[in-house]
């Protein structure tokens, strides 16, 4: 117990201790259904049973056929904006802070967010002039 | 009570990540790296970082594995034969991985000796952390648009029809 030491803060890390106990009961729940209906249920294994099925249709082909890039240039343009939200966060938080200090401090917080997303912008409208995110 | 919650989280950070290693199947190792992700993320709560953490569980573990696992798909993974490797590209992996444990120690070094001052217990905090982000950290922030900016223009040229 020597974090508590630490500060009186709002939010310590024993305050996240709900989440482990539902962590705990959604694994036990996973897991003893899944144990349970193991041991409980009959088991008639056939090979029509056993076979993967789509929607009834008869299956053809590999599931592992390759396919189009463009969903690899969706997945990383996601990670990219994704991370870029990120950085607001803690922006967000303090900018009240540092605009109640003074109209320079928050103009000052205010252009630092708008080169970092001015840059990103631009990425943005390159990707879109690219046609990258055009599905035809 | 906390220091158990350490040794239990460290003990299956540790287990997943060399499960990660040694598992075959390549779409199992990007599943135990999300398990090892989620683990970091409960070690950062631990170290009651709790921005951090939620950052690890959004960025790490949700995006940029499903990148990874969207990248093992256009890989071909029907053969599941490995080849042996040259022996110049062993003995490259080998000196680039040294150097990354070096700077992995000098950084942890150079922690250590400023540790006393710097660190705080609510040091990760989300205030704290953007205090610290746009006022020491400013320049490198910025970079980062940057770096977006060119991983944009990289992956869209590499991917382009011709």
């Amino acid at each position: 117990m020597a974090a508590e030491v630490a500060v009186a803060t709002i939010s310590a890390p024993h305050d996240y201790l709900p989440i482990i106990v539902q962590l705990i009961v959604v694994l036990a729940f996973v897991g003893g259904t899944i144990l349970a209906t193991h041991f409980l249920g009959p088991k008639r294994k056939s090979k029509a049973k056993l076979d993967p099925f789509e929607c009834g249709i008869e299956i053809h082909g590999n599931a592992r056929t390759p396919f189009s890039i463009k969903y690899f240039l969706v997945a990383i343009l996601f990670v990219l904006f994704d991370v870029e939200i990120i950085f607001m966060y803690p922006w967000a938080v303090n900018f009240k802070e540092n605009l109640s200090v003074g109209f320079e401090a928050g103009m000052n917080n205010f252009i630092q967010m708008s080169i970092f997303l001015g840059v990103v912008l631009l990425g943005f409208i390159y990707v879109i002039k690219k046609g990258v995110l055009k599905w035809d | 009570m906390l220091l158990y919650l350490f040794y239990i989280l460290s003990a299956i950070t540790v287990g997943c990540a060399l499960l990660t290693i040694f598992s075959k199947n390549p779409v199992y190792s990007v599943l135990f790296v999300i398990a090892t992700f989620f683990s970091i993320a409960g070690h950062f709560i631990l170290l009651n970082a709790q921005f951090l953490a939620i950052v690890q569980v959004i960025v790490y573990a949700g995006a940029i594995m499903v990148l990874f696992l969207t990248v093992l798909m256009y890989l071909n993974l029907n053969k599941s034969v490995e080849s042996s490797k040259p022996l110049l590209i062993k003995i490259a992996a080998m000196v680039s991985g040294g150097l990354l444990f070096l700077v992995l120690i000098a950084s942890f070094k150079s922690g250590l000796s400023i540790a006393p001052t710097s660190v705080r217990g609510d040091a990760g905090l989300i205030k704290n952390l953007g205090n610290t982000l746009f006022t020491e950290y400013l320049f490198p922030f910025e970079a980062t648009a940057v770096l977006f900016l060119s991983t944009m223009a990289g992956a869209i040229t590499l991917t382009r029809k011709k």
